[in-house]
């Protein structure tokens, strides 16, 4: 039973849109390495997925889907055409339809922001959710960056969502422990790990997403500020672990966090 | 080179240890004065802590209502009002920190650095990306303020030893209404240290075998004061929760001591760990990657090493 049939006030007049971004990264169970001249990370041939916190922000708009609360689930990805795959995994899970903003350079997630914020005035979205970080650079600035150019609240690293009559009430996961914050809608949420499991894609359903519709967007007809601020002069892999010692028994692991100082 | 403003981090009682690492940070290339801006309902206490710390030339103190608690939609615009006077503006790389800071850097319509680890000159930068696997070196370019997050693991304390003087200022800024603060709840009302911030962390892998068999794990994190923590495969079998999740998808730490028992040692655990002081790694596989990046190492059945371990610390006290 879901929390919205058990609580008379949460309101059933469902959302127009919710927004959802997917970024194609490197997939997390592949060893990264870096390149010997220092220009980047290795990518050629490797696996690449949806960006884990965004495949949970997509499974929350579905979940809020499935309870009544909106009536059509978009996804965006920026980047080359190869975004396409994830747009269509994004589509198989139960997206309505996807934008692809095509563009063949990395961008900064400043640049990043003002794109969607340009597609958000298009699309005019009740809620944008995205992952709160991607695990390639790391950033976690992407969905903030966009609450602040559309001048709209932002819930980040959100653990819990309920929406309730234009209202979201969402728990935060902080360093203190639990935050709990409420924001007006149209407003920003970036995913915690812990907000859901996202579902597996079914056969069938991949075979359904292919009629789904794709649309592509050139970025230049959203910004033309895309000049990057950051300069990159190196990637280096970071500096490795002495090899360590092993200890023959219990006695000796003790006698040696001793001697270490550590317990 | 201009000045550089740090966003104090605090509970509205106590300045975050924090922000005394984005001193650190802000001190360690050339700079015309380091100001920390205390935003509070009444922050007399927290100005007077970040006044103290040494490098700090100015504490600027802004006192309102709405500034209780720490909403970015909040105290970004606040921030923003202040930006003009300065070259750089920090904020710790803490849930706080990323959760303000890009919106801070938004409004100004420039770029953020996250997770600084290293700077020499206050425009080159050192930072982290795939989780630690990779280090860049970047330069920034532009004519507004560097905004960056400072990463606390990298920098030590500022000492206690300043006496900076303290500026009370009101800001004409209107503030957005859209945002309203209900409730902290503590991690889950658990005593054990947080899991994220702890000096020592023992964590279980799928070896435990199921739920009742991690109890061995919490024994020994109790009696070493430390924060548990869990494989992927542990949480994903249904042992612990989700949130005790160590590795790439879930918290990246660097405590001084971490003890893995019964974890293999997959990448996306060992990216989540790699800054730790001493990795110890208990497992009865002498052949598993965790040993790989171990600085101790203890091949045994966690079944019987465990129990011996509590009884040695013990018997030892």
């Amino acid at each position: 039973m879901l929390k919205s049939d058990l609580d008379p006030t949460i309101t059933k007049i469902p959302l127009q849109k919710v927004l959802v971004c997917l970024k194609r990264v490197l997939d997390y169970n592949v060893r990264v390495r870096v390149n010997p001249d220092g220009s980047g990370v290795m990518l050629d041939g490797a696996k690449m997925s949806i960006n884990p916190f965004d495949e949970i922000a997509l499974e929350e708009a579905l979940r809020i889907k499935e309870r009544g609360q909106v009536n059509e689930i978009i996804v965006v990805s920026l980047g080359t055409s190869d975004c396409q795959q994830q747009l269509r995994t994004g589509l198989a899970m139960g997206a309505d339809r996807a934008i692809l903003i095509n563009t063949a350079h990395p961008l900064e997630p400043l640049t990043a922001a003002r794109v969607i914020k340009a597609l958000v005035d298009r699309e005019s979205p009740d809620l944008v959710i995205l992952g709160k970080q991607s695990i390639d650079d790391d950033n976690n600035q992407t969905g903030q960056m966009l609450a602040a150019l559309w001048d709209r609240p932002q819930a980040t690293f959100v653990s819990e969502l309920v929406i309730n009559d234009g209202v979201v009430t969402a728990t935060r996961e902080v360093d203190a422990g639990l935050e709990v914050i409420e924001v007006e809608l149209p407003a920003v949420v970036t995913t915690d790990l812990r907000l859901n499991e996202p579902r597996y894609v079914k056969l069938p359903d991949i075979m359904k997403a292919k009629r789904k519709t794709l649309d592509v967007i050139p970025l230049e007809e959203l910004t033309t500020k895309t000049q990057q601020q950051f300069t990159i002069h190196k990637v280096e892999a970071p500096s490795t672990r002495q090899q360590g010692t092993i200890v023959n028994d219990v006695s000796e692991l003790v006698r040696t966090l001793r001697d270490k100082g550590l317990i | 080179m201009g000045r550089v403003l740090i966003v104090a981090e605090h509970d509205g009682e106590n300045l975050n240890a924090s922000t005394a690492k984005c001193v650190s940070c802000a001190a360690s290339f050339e700079n015309n004065g380091i100001d920390i801006v205390v935003l509070a309902a009444n922050g007399a206490s927290v100005s007077q802590q970040a006044a103290a710390l040494e490098g700090v030339t100015a504490v600027i103190s802004i006192d309102r209502v709405e500034n209780s608690a720490a909403l970015a939609a909040i105290w970004a615009p606040q921030v923003v009002a202040l930006a003009a006077s300065y070259s750089h503006i920090f904020g710790p790389s803490t849930t706080f920190g990323k959760d303000l800071m890009p919106r801070v850097a938004a409004l100004l319509n420039v770029g953020q650095l996250s997770d600084v680890m290293f700077s020499t000159d206050g425009k080159v930068f050192q930072r982290p990306v795939y989780a630690g696997n990779a280090v860049l070196t970047v330069e920034t370019d532009s004519d507004g303020p560097l905004v960056a997050t400072v990463r606390t693991a990298s920098y030590a304390a500022a000492e206690t030893t300043g006496n900076a003087t303290i500026e009370k200022r009101a800001l004409e800024v209107t503030l957005p209404t859209h945002t309203r603060f209900i409730a902290l709840r503590g991690a889950d009302g658990d005593k054990r240290p947080d899991l994220q911030s702890a000096e020592r962390v023992v964590s279980g892998g799928r070896a435990l075998g199921n739920a009742k068999n991690f109890e061995l794990i919490y024994e020994i994190a109790d009696y070493l004061g430390a924060a548990v923590g869990a494989s992927r495969a542990a949480v994903d079998s249904g042992y612990v929760a989700n949130d005790l999740q160590v590795g790439q998808t879930g918290k990246i730490i660097a405590p001084d001591l971490y003890i893995a028992v019964g974890i293999s040692g997959a990448i996306q655990h060992l990216t989540g760990i790699k800054d730790a002081g001493t990795i110890v790694a208990i497992n009865k596989d002498a052949e598993a990657p965790i040993f790989e990046i171990a600085d101790i190492g203890l091949v045994a059945d966690l079944f019987t090493a465990l129990p011996e371990l509590l009884q040695i610390l013990k018997e030892q006290n």
